[in-house]
């Protein structure tokens, strides 16, 4: 009887959500920013009454913006398991982007969503050793996933997060990764920068050298998540170690307008990255053309 | 079906008018146009197509879609629409009908363009057979009936005669409104449309696209045609002004603008193109740099893309209007031909 009422119930708030025009927004606050690197920031939002502005998966993302300055697509990066808030890492790159980085605790911005597939958390991912590998910016995304396989750690096999940037100063969420990630239960983290620093106890390198060298077995489920030319060559990397491409998934970059498949800016072949991606495995991403 | 003669139309078109607002192919500065009906407008049920589609009148080429007062750091989100009123499109082709059941498997699947849902409901549509298709006509390839429009209520004139069958709820409505200025159409009316139908048939089937074929693009080889040399002879003449892209019935791109009224900050939407070079534009680069791939799109998207997601169901209707328009006489047509040419030349390998 409970249950039925709570399908039901389901139901009808998805409904509901789709009823609405889903391209008028919402509104956000900014409750928090606090400075990652010199050019990426992480911004906590909130929707008017507390909270988050809605219910998502880790991999989907919203829709933010400054009325008269722009509108994009960001990915959430912080994991639905939290409900008081919800997280956006952002990196300085563009007029939106600039406008966001000016900004104070307090001020509020236009948000809706949540738009895209996510990672398959509850299905392909489950029960698996999971070998997370970013660059730069990229680790955003990931951080959604990581943080709620770290939540329900009993879930997930051993976790191995590679995770390269230009210089010590461009990791995000250092902090986060020395006094969380790094201590839970089974998780390997190995950090990597490009060039030799002053300071720099570390790995030095590119990350796709890096996850060759390390030499990984070959019975996890790898994400790769970074700039498009980093993806490339660690896809390569992974192939290499003897990794298969559906063992593999990743995530696509386009630029955005609608987020539900109607505007045809994100069109790739017959999937639109809004809708059908960001998250592909990567033997789905050999059937499109390569215009990514 | 139900008839009434020239000197009468007048006054059905100032009935409709009455309870509705009517548009109609009308003359306006020497090209014809959907316009709104007045009794001063030129109406010309001869032309064919249109300048632009009727898609305007359920995505128009500008909507506001939200608006925005900011201060200090707040925010407020006004939701103001313009809500459309019941309207009437009279006199639209077979081809353009059959455009908007392609807009509205984009536009009405879920989560549903609640915008064009409403004006898709509010619109009654009254077609108007053809009577004498153009050389640049190919909507027999899509299997469009061009003597039998569809809509809700469908028209054949036939000399000063205007024959009107309603078809659908909506229609019936309609015409329960404006009944009393038609006659009934007896035995000797239905044989002369079905006379009239079969001489079109005629002249449909000598016009020179007739024998185009779709075929080769349905065999599931997307990465073939997409990466077939071909595209770079194609495109070479293109000059990315977008006019395809605009005057076509079945194009759906948009871009979402924000504009500061000086008041408050109005959030609408446009048509945009996928032929422009700043639509997949970002500010890392942009997957479509030149000319060769923005053209690509645009024909893959049409005649492979949305097929493979929606049945098989081409993205064009073969109204013909990019073939007019193109100022470099580049069109759809000379790209499925050059696919038809291929296909043809593996059959003689073959042999
Ligand atoms: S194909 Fe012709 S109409 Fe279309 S963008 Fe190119 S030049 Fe313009
Ligand atoms: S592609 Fe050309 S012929 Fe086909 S529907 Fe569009 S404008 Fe008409
Ligand atoms: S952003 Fe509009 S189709 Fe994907």
């Amino acid at each position: 009887m409970n249950r039925t009422y709570c399908d039901d119930n389901m139901q009808e708030v998805h409904r509901r959500n789709w009823t609405h025009e889903t391209l008028i927004p919402k509104l956000g606050i900014v409750t928090d920013i606090r400075i990652d690197t010199p050019d990426i920031k992480t911004f906590r939002v909130i929707g008017p009454d507390g909270g988050v502005c809605f219910s998502y998966i880790p991999g989907q993302c919203a829709m933010l913006s400054i009325p008269g300055v722009g509108e994009a697509m960001f990915s959430i990066t912080s994991p639905p398991t939290n409900k008081d808030y919800m997280e956006f890492s952002i990196k300085k790159c563009g007029c939106l982007t600039e406008w966001l980085h000016q900004i104070d605790v307090g001020q509020q911005i236009t948000i809706r969503g949540p738009y895209g597939n996510g990672f398959p958390v509850e299905t392909d991912l489950k029960g698996k050793d999971l070998l997370f590998i970013a660059g730069g910016i990229g680790l955003a995304p990931l951080r959604s996933v990581i943080k709620y396989a770290l939540h329900y750690r009993e879930n997930y096999g051993n976790i191995d997060i590679v995770y390269g940037a230009r210089s010590a100063y461009d990791l995000v969420y250092l902090r986060e990764i020395q006094n969380e990630w790094r201590i839970a239960p089974n998780v390997n983290v190995y950090l990597t920068i490009d060039r030799e620093q002053e300071g720099w106890t570390g790995h030095v390198g590119f990350v796709p050298d890096y996850v060759k060298e390390l030499n990984f077995e070959t019975d996890k489920t790898a994400i790769v998540c970074g700039p498009p030319i980093m993806i490339k060559l660690t896809l390569k990397a992974l192939e290499e170690l003897g990794y298969k491409k559906n063992q593999i998934f990743t995530t696509l970059e386009l630029k955005m307008k609608c987020g539900i498949g109607k505007c045809g800016r994100c069109n790739i072949g017959t999937k639109y990255v809004c809708k059908d991606g960001p998250v592909f495995r990567c033997d789905q991403l050999e059937q499109l053309p390569e215009e990514f | 079906m139900l008839k009434i003669y020239k000197n009468k139309w007048p006054e059905l078109f100032f009935k409709i008018s009455c309870s509705r607002e009517l548009y109609m192919p009308i003359e306006k500065d020497g090209q014809i146009w959907f316009g709104k009906w007045n009794e001063d407008a030129k109406v010309r049920f001869d032309e064919l197509n249109t300048v632009k589609s009727p898609k305007d009148f359920f995505f128009p080429q500008s909507e506001n879609i939200v608006a925005f007062k900011a201060k200090g750091k707040n925010i407020s989100i006004l939701e103001k629409r313009d809500e459309s009123q019941p309207f009437v499109v009279f006199g639209i082709r077979a081809c353009d009908a059959e455009s908007l059941k392609i807009l509205d498997r984009i536009f009405l699947a879920e989560p549903i363009d609640t915008f064009y849902k409403t004006r898709r409901e509010n619109a009654t549509i009254i077609t108007l057979a053809c009577s004498e298709p153009e050389e640049t006509c190919f909507c027999s390839t899509f299997e469009i009936d061009p003597v039998n429009p569809g809509g809700d209520i469908a028209t054949w004139i036939i000399d000063d005669v205007l024959y009107w069958q309603s078809l659908t709820k909506k229609g019936h409505t309609l015409t329960e409104d404006v009944k009393g200025l038609f006659e009934k159409a007896d035995q000797q009316d239905e044989e002369k449309i079905y006379s009239h139908k079969k001489g079109v048939k005629v002249i449909l089937s000598k016009l020179p696209l007739q024998d185009l074929s779709l075929e080769g693009f349905k065999n599931g080889n997307m990465l073939a045609i997409f990466n077939s040399p071909k595209w770079r002879e194609l495109s070479q003449a293109c000059i990315g002004c977008g006019t395809c892209t605009f005057i076509c019935p079945t194009c759906h791109c948009y871009d979402i603008r924000d504009y500061d009224t000086g008041h408050e900050i109005q959030r609408f939407r446009c048509w945009d193109s996928c032929m422009y070079s700043d639509f997949t534009r970002m500010s890392h680069g942009n997957p479509r740099h030149s000319q060769i791939e923005r053209f690509r799109q645009r024909f893959m998207h049409k005649l492979v893309y949305y097929p493979a997601n929606n049945e098989g169901v081409f993205a064009c209707v073969g109204c013909g209007r990019c073939i007019l328009k193109c100022p470099v006489s580049m069109n759809i047509v000379k790209v499925a031909r050059t696919w038809e040419a291929n296909k043809a030349l593996e059959v003689k390998n073959d042999e």
